[in-house]
């Protein structure tokens, strides 16, 4: 290796171990991710397709804003904040381990200078006793010193949490951790969909990424039901669900109640409780005002159909007994809105035995006197079915950040060197957080010192 | 006694308390500042019971839930996080003149509450409905707060640099009464040191309690996207301590950004954007 690629390779190494590199990184992906909250990821929706215009769409999709955060330059910018994160421990890591596992034990004259917090106590005594009087108030009042005979002297060394030291690299440990979880989520899990009908099963998921997954068992769909406040407001969603095996339902999971915020779990498979609808088939008559020449018209649950003058229709609800909502009126009914082609939209309730009722309708009908047969209906349940081995290691990873954030902050390194000597006692220390903290410590711990030693002193 | 009449004595309460604020910051009366933070603890009293009386009072309508649950209501509790924040740094380092940049922001959100808000309690939808709304919301908004009162500390910094800068200082300056520029720096990080933890709480249990309940731990709602904007910029702002020339004044704007990119992740999702966290919390 030459002088200049070694200087090179120095260069970069220094490149990525560097802060700049850091504030860098952590501003532009602050930036950069404002895209994707303002610009629609996933599925387009199409009002927005409507407003923006051919070549913006293109330039966007090029540069993958629609699907930014799984997007080549994303995931650069994520690496390099990996490799920033590494580089730096690797570079720094060695030190710090150095300073927690071979404390400097003697308060040497070099690095007394270094030390902020340091008093010299004037005394009587011989430095063997008045060691052993320090040693005692340094175990009760801070921790149990660590005792060293160089040249007559006596040293103690003291401290307290060295281990704090490390909780910056925790915390840098804990976002590989986190993003290691996500990566093994997208390799070996899923997220998916399914729709079950009441009273029927699925043992079949369709993924996100269009691929169709064999859960191995399948799920049926008991019932399903929507409860509601006083004032109409949902109130709770709720599926009975079964898990079956070989067609039969498993022990412990049958007729499971699940509902928003309290999913159900089958062999690292989760299901949740996302939305809910009906589908069913309903059949209409149109015919001449007085009931001739009668066709009939099919239309789904929450579907639309057209009505022989060409102007739509939507099926928005309908019930077998109009009764318990129009006292005085029985038998099956429907509401419908029909959109005119004057532009205006007209709801109105279609019967299925009140032709003279039906008969209102006719100016919106076309003329033709529509009516109402009946239908059979059925609700379905939507869940969203994940598959996600990695997160319990995203899991470990936001616990270790959480628990090293607390203690990069809050605990701090704190040392203390004692150096006695015949009559002379010197006291110094050092934090490595909160210096006002231990600076008022360390006064309070002298003014100790020197009660205690000279009330000793004339004994 | 009805929460709403307590919730309107704390807004003026805290109207009084940033009145006297400024006039102690104008007339450097040491009174004024005493009677403000007394005040202000005052109001935070109240806010407490007001809290806990809406509480119990949703209980009588027989929807009871913890009153964090629309926009009406985590304003109000935003509020009093500020206020308790703020009390925390009064006692610890008895700046009384913070007050004057940290009370206008619990003013402005009881103010907007109380006059501008829907405040009829309403009962939790299905996708509320866990405890996990607790633990989130408490976590979020105590880390917010202490963003807000980092943000005051800044403004105060930029102030008096400012004003070094133009006039030599001496006792009759408006910023006689600030701390130097040097402890606001150091009361500065001290706020962030305290919000960054609960905003990684937050994050965490919000991304705990989305995988509780929908299957996915982080789906880069723009809600998700913000906090997480936010996130990053006090990260940057913590790395900034250790960088050189990026103390002081660059740490100051820093903060500032970092509240503004709170306030939008807060209000601004909600407001302009469309996602997951559309019942306002």
């Amino acid at each position: 290796m030459t002088i200049n690629e070694q200087s090179g390779f120095q260069s970069l190494w220094d490149y990525f171990c560097s802060l700049k590199l850091t504030m860098f990184l952590l501003i532009t992906l602050a930036i950069i991710s404002i895209i994707g909250t303002v610009v629609p990821q996933g599925a387009l929706p199409p009002e927005y397709l409507q407003t923006i215009s051919q070549n913006k769409l293109k330039l966007y999709q090029a540069l993958g804003f629609f699907d930014m955060y799984h997007s080549w330059w994303f995931i650069l910018l994520l690496s390099l904040l990996s490799i920033n994160l590494i580089a730096c421990s690797i570079k720094r890591l060695p030190l710090i381990w150095k300073t927690i596992t071979q404390p400097v034990v003697v308060m040497g004259a070099g690095h007394e200078k270094t030390l902020s917090n340091l008093t010299t106590i004037e005394t009587r005594g011989d430095a063997s006793t008045l060691r052993d009087r320090v040693a005692a108030i340094l175990k009760a009042e801070f921790a149990d010193p660590l005792i060293t005979e160089t040249d007559g002297a006596f040293h103690l060394f003291a401290q307290k949490t060295p281990w704090s030291r490390l909780a910056v690299y925790a915390v840098h440990l804990s976002v590989l951790v986190i993003f290691i979880g996500a990566i093994i989520g997208s390799l070996f899990g899923y997220k998916g969909f399914i729709n079950i009908p009441e009273g029927e099963s699925v043992g079949k998921v369709m993924s996100r990424s269009k691929n169709e997954i064999d859960l191995g068992f399948a799920v049926r769909c008991e019932k399903f039901s929507v409860a509601h406040y006083p004032n109409g407001a949902p109130k709770e969603f709720k599926s009975i669900l079964t898990v079956l095996e070989n067609g039969q339902p498993v022990q412990g999971y049958n007729r499971v109640p699940v509902i928003v915020n309290d999913p159900l779990t089958y062999k690292g498979i989760t299901f949740y409780q996302s939305s809910y609808g009906k589908f069913g088939e309903h059949e209409f008559t149109i015919s001449d005002p007085n009931g001739r020449n009668p066709q009939s018209l099919i239309i789904q649950s929450n579907g639309s159909a057209k009505l022989p003058d060409g102007s739509g229709i939507c099926l928005q609800e309908t019930t077998p007994d109009i009764s318990r909502f129009m006292p005085g009126l029985s038998g099956p009914a429907a509401q419908v809105e029909v959109h005119l082609a004057n532009g205006e939209n007209k709801e109105f309730i279609v019967f299925a035995n009140n032709p003279a009722m039906n008969r209102m309708n006719l100016p919106y009908t076309g003329g033709k006197l529509l009516q109402y047969r009946g239908g059979e209906e059925f609700m379905y349940t939507g869940l969203q079915v994940a598959k996600d081995p990695g997160v319990w290691v995203v899991w470990v990873g936001c616990l270790l950040m959480v628990v090293g954030i607390y203690a990069a902050f809050f605990m701090s390194h704190r040392r203390i060197w004692v150096r006695v000597e015949n009559g002379t006692v010197t006291v110094g220390g050092n934090a490595s957080k909160n210096q006002g903290g231990f600076q008022i410590f360390m006064e309070r711990l002298v003014t100790k010192l020197k009660d205690q030693l000279s009330s000793e002193d004339n004994k | 006694m009805t929460s709403s009449l307590l919730f309107n004595i704390t807004t003026f309460a805290y109207l009084v308390s940033m009145l006297c604020f400024f006039a102690f910051v104008a007339s450097r009366a040491k009174v004024l500042g005493t009677a403000g933070s007394a005040i202000a603890f005052g109001g935070l009293l109240l806010q407490t019971i007001a809290i806990g009386l809406r509480w119990k009072e949703s209980y009588s309508l027989g929807i009871g839930h913890a009153p964090l649950s629309n926009l009406y209501e985590s304003v109000v509790f935003f509020s009093w996080t500020i206020v308790l924040i703020y009390g925390l740094l009064d006692l610890k380092y008895r700046y009384r003149v913070i007050g004057a940049f940290v009370m206008p922001f619990a003013l402005l959100g009881m103010a907007w509450a109380q006059l501008g808000l829907d405040s009829g309690i309403q009962p939790l939808v299905p996708a509320l409905q866990s405890n996990w709304l607790l633990y989130h919301v408490i976590t979020c908004f105590l880390g917010y707060a202490a963003f807000a009162v980092a943000c005051g500390i800044s403004i105060m910094y930029l102030i008096r640099e400012i004003h070094e800068r133009s006039t030599p200082a001496n006792d009759q300056s408006i910023v006689a009464t600030f701390p130097s520029g040097r402890v606001l720096d150091d009361l500065n990080y001290k706020s962030i040191m305290i919000g960054f933890p609960l905003l990684t709480l937050g994050i965490v249990t919000g991304a705990a309690w989305a995988n509780y309940a929908w299957g996915t731990y982080w789906s880069w709602d723009p809600k998700e996207t913000w906090s997480l904007i936010v996130w990053f910029i006090y990260a940057a702002f913590l790395h900034a301590r250790i960088t050189r020339g990026w103390a002081g004044r660059r740490a100051a704007w820093l903060s500032i950004v970092g509240f503004a990119a709170t306030i939008f992740c807060y209000l601004g999702v909600n407001l302009l954007l469309s996602g997951l966290h559309s019942y306002g919390g």
